[in-house]
């Protein structure tokens, strides 16, 4: 049965973009106010799916190139990478560093490496869920 | 490592060299080679006689685990000396034997020689070890290799239920010697043998001294065929004959009469020590000697006679134990009980060894060893007929054999214990020489049926397969020598007393001799008319009177019912016990997954349940509780809705909504117990939940979606209202007894000082306890990579895989 459902893909469209910023502002916002990698991620695979409703999965597919299992192995790495990048400077395994900076378009920021901790995590959620929505998705 | 050691492990070296002999020369019989060794070993141990003889001894220590104190001591005395030179010198006339015995090329010989020298190692290091741990290791070789040699002819059943019974019985005394052991050297605070015995008074005084020794013996009844675990050894009788010669007669079921020797030094001051011994030997050997009339197969006649002969010099060692409470007799009559055991062990080896090489002998020319198929053989193999005189009169206890002189003393032994009034025995010590006498009797029968049924009357050459002709001169070697070794100790005891017999016997009851002085060993071959004489005159009269009537009484052995004995009680046992398990097992586990939460669910509430209750553990204070307000109470309401929904609902989609709703609820709680990522969290995660429950719910197979409400189940409530209530109680004590302070200050005060962050929440998460995410998101890996290998990875129905990328 083919519907027209034109309007709810116009408004995907649309409603895509604020769900994807309000996922990264929480998960830039993490470190001061509610939110994190965790619902930050979450919330990226909702708007993906939400596109998956609006159109199927090829067309997704064809719009996020990506395998989202690659996106698992690639957040697992930069998490291990972050907790084990602080033996090189020869402290013990998972001490995090920040400092605040001087940059040119946001003033005085700090910059943690917690965050690409946090970064792993966000990519390893998203990963995760697209994984089992498409592969649920695509079984027969 | 000294020369005793390379003594016990060379058998177990060579053996590693056995098949490469047979394979590279394979034209010589693999037993030629093996045959050097005990000759060699036999040579050694013969250098120790000097040494033993003047009582002094030789000990070696190699470290094996010297943190435990395990080390593998030998230790060399008069005792060890004799069971050394009975192992190695029977050892070479066994092997020499089966060198003609066995085929070169219808057997396989490496397996059959790989596994007596095992066997031979193993019975080295039981009677040259110090260490009990060592000998119980050693111990425990002797059972496996005797069960490989019991089952080499593996392709008949009654060779593998003969293995595997001398098995189950010797391993189970096995290990319930080990704990004898174990108890002991608890006691005693080391494992050395030598060291016990130094410290045997203190030891008696301990109340796990019974125990140790109720343990210790029965390993060693087991190991030995003694009432009622002798069931094992007329079963072994399936073993090629040079194994039953050797280990069912010489040496195997000796060990069980060597510990009893060896630590008699520790237990023998016991009054215990000396009834279970002795009754039990005794009653061994008449129960063996009466049951062994009525065998027709030579070798069971032979099993059940090693058994009675066993009895024997137990009960003579148990007796002997007398000895140690009468240290003020000036003729202490007791040691005489310990000297015969240790003449009648020399003896029996003797001569059972070369009857037992004399119905292989039968066996291998004839093709059988029923005695109601032979008869008349004296004209056909008249060195065979001889050898069988000589070793059945032995054992019969005629002269001028030496089973004459080892029966008198045996006899000698008994008669004394009337006379003495000893641990409350009083009238029932007649009970000892009648019981001796009467066995001896049966015993008499016995060695004339396996003498003149076979060689003598009427030779039925239809029954029997083969012509039967004399053996060849090498298969008549070893039994000759034995043989003669039998007439020669008959006639000249002597030899054997300060060599042999002495020393031995000091070992066993060393705390009697005075120092520098000797046992007085002098085994006379007349010594006047006397009781011992008088019974002996008997029990030959008795014999030949009952031997001549066999057929007329022989038939009250029809009359004992065959579903008591022992055998049977062995068998339904074993039967029992299996169908047993199985019921068991069976019955719990159904295989239905939720008998296995009832299970593990009661396990919880009755263990919880007892502990709160055993430790008073329940508390209530209130104090510490926060004020409950009205929107705590709106929601309580809503969750209890949904939750008596979920369990009410007659469809499937009524509860899964219902869920939801209580996720929903639970974030609401989260919102107003101010918790902001956890109300954001689970809103998310209980959406994607609810939706993949509602996908399961879509996917369910039409045949069994009946919308049925859930049956009440009676015991499933009460489970499940038990686990409630347990709970609750758990959190209520739990919540009521706090007694430190919590670690939140440090967060409150350090997430932004040291982690840069305001987030608390987060900052515990990516930085605090960082290491605990860490694995979070593994997990969510693997989930993740196992739901797709599950879905993409299917086995289809012709087993093949699906691989779709």
């Amino acid at each position: 049965m083919k519907t027209n459902d034109v309007i709810f893909q116009t408004v995907a469209k649309v409603v895509f973009f604020m769900i994807i910023f309000f996922a990264v502002h929480l998960f830039f916002a993490g470190h001061y106010y509610p939110g994190g990698g965790f619902v930050g991620g979450l919330l990226t695979s909702g708007a993906i799916v939400l596109l998956l409703l609006a159109y199927d999965m090829k067309t997704v597919r064809r719009g996020f190139p990506v395998d989202f299992k690659w996106l698992i192995s690639l957040g697992l790495l930069f998490s291990v990478g972050t907790a084990a990048g602080s033996l090189m400077f020869n402290v013990p395994f998972f001490t995090h560093a920040y400092d605040y900076f001087q940059l040119p378009l946001f003033g005085k920021t700090s910059l943690h490496t917690a965050m690409l901790f946090d970064l792993g995590v966000y990519l390893v959620v998203i990963g995760v869920t697209m994984t089992i929505i498409q592969t649920i998705g695509e079984s027969e | 490592m000294s020369l005793l050691h390379w003594a016990v492990l060379a058998p177990f070296i060579m053996a590693v060299f056995v098949p490469v002999l047979r394979k590279k020369a394979a034209l010589i019989h693999t037993g030629w080679f093996v045959l050097i060794l005990p000759i060699v070993l036999f040579g050694t141990f013969l250098q120790y006689l000097p040494v033993t003889m003047n009582n002094n001894t030789v000990m070696q220590t190699a470290p094996w685990i010297p943190s435990l104190g395990i080390d593998f001591t030998v230790y060399m005395d008069g005792l060890s000396l004799l069971f050394a030179l009975l192992i190695t010198g029977i050892g070479a006339l066994v092997v020499l034997y089966s060198i003609y015995y066995l085929s070169k090329t219808k057997e396989s010989l490496h397996h059959f020689y790989v596994y007596l020298l095992m066997f031979m190692g193993a019975m080295l290091g039981v009677v040259l070890s110090d260490n009990v741990i060592t000998l119980y290791m050693f111990w425990e070789f002797t059972s496996i290799s005797s069960f490989l040699l019991i089952a080499y002819w593996y392709d008949r059943d009654r060779s593998r239920y003969g293995a595997l019974k001398s098995m189950l019985v010797t391993v189970f005394g096995g290990l319930i010697m080990l704990g004898g052991f174990l108890v002991l050297s608890i006691m005693g605070n080391t494992f050395s043998i030598r060291e016990l015995a130094a410290r045997a008074p203190e030891l008696n005084e301990h109340p796990l001294f019974l125990l140790a020794m109720i343990l210790v013996l029965l390993g060693a009844f087991t190991k030995s065929a003694q009432f009622p675990f002798y069931i094992w050894l007329p079963d072994a009788m399936e073993a090629p004959t040079p194994v039953s010669a050797y280990l069912h007669s010489a040496t195997m079921v000796k060990a069980g009469i060597y510990l009893v020797a060896r630590f008699s030094p520790i237990f023998a001051f016991s009054g215990y020590w000396f009834w279970i011994v002795g009754a039990v030997g005794l009653f061994t050997m008449v129960w063996a000697s009466f049951n062994a009339v009525k065998q027709t197969d030579l070798k069971s006649i032979l099993a059940f006679s090693t058994v009675s002969q066993l009895g024997l010099i137990m009960s003579l060692l148990g007796i002997g134990a007398a000895s140690l409470h009468f240290e003020t007799l000036d003729d202490n009559i007791f040691t005489a009980a310990v000297i015969a055991a240790v003449f009648h062990l020399i003896n029996h080896a003797t001569f059972k060894g070369s009857l037992f090489m004399v119905v292989g002998i039968i066996d291998h020319e004839t093709g059988t060893r029923d005695i109601r198929k032979l008869g008349g053989l004296m004209s056909f193999m008249p060195i065979t007929f001889t050898l069988s005189v000589i070793g059945a009169f032995s054992m019969a206890g005629l002269p001028p054999f030496n089973g004459f002189l080892s029966k008198e003393m045996f006899f000698l032994s008994m008669v004394q214990l009337i006379e003495l009034n000893l641990f409350n025995i009083e009238t029932w010590a007649i009970l000892f020489p009648v019981l001796a006498w009467v066995g001896s009797v049966f015993t008499f029968i016995y060695s004339m049926i396996i003498v003149f049924n076979v060689f003598t009357g009427k030779f039925q050459p239809e029954k029997i397969e083969k012509k039967p002709q004399e053996a060849p001169i090498g298969m008549l070697i070893s039994p000759i020598v034995l043989a003669s070794l039998v007439v020669v100790f008959g006639l000249f005891p002597n030899l054997l007393s300060y060599s042999l017999i002495q020393p031995a016997a000091a070992a066993i009851v060393p705390s009697i001799i005075p120092a520098g002085e000797q046992l007085d060993v002098h085994i006379s071959f007349w010594h006047g008319i006397t009781a011992e004489l008088l019974m002996t005159i008997g029990v030959i009269a008795a014999g030949i009177l009952l031997f001549k009537f066999m057929p007329k009484w022989g038939r009250v052995y029809d009359h004992f019912p065959g579903k008591v004995t022992l055998n049977q009680f062995y068998n339904s046992g074993l039967y029992a016990a299996e169908r047993g398990s199985n019921a068991i097992t069976n019955a719990y586990m159904t295989g239905f997954i939720r008998s296995y939460l009832v299970y593990i669910f009661t396990f919880f509430i009755a263990a919880l349940g007892f502990t709160m209750w055993a430790k008073d553990a329940f508390r209530y204070d209130a104090s510490a509780a926060a004020p409950i307000g009205l929107y705590e109470v709106c929601l309580i309401v809503v969750l209890l809705a949904a939750t008596l929904t979920i369990l009410m609902a007659k469809s499937r989609l009524t509860s899964i909504i219902s869920l939801g709703a209580v996720g929903y609820t639970v974030s609401l709680f989260f919102v107003i117990f101010r918790a902001p990522d956890l109300a954001l969290t689970q809103l998310v995660i209980e959406t994607v939940s609810t939706a993949l429950f509602l996908l399961c719910f879509y996917h369910l197979p039409k045949l069994s979606r009946h919308e049925e409400k859930r049956r009440f189940q009676a015991g499933n409530a009460i489970i499940a209202a038990g686990v409630g209530v347990i709970v609750t109680l758990l959190g209520i004590s739990a919540h009521s007894s706090k007694f430190f302070p919590s670690i939140n200050e440090y967060y409150v005060e350090n997430t932004y000082e040291k982690a840069g962050g305001e987030n608390m929440v987060n900052v515990i998460l990516v930085d605090f306890r960082g290491f605990d995410t860490l694995f979070e998101i593994s997990v969510l890996s693997v989930a993740a990579l196992g739901i797709y290998g599950l879905i993409k990875l299917r086995l289809e129905k012709g087993g093949e895989t699906n691989e779709n990328e």
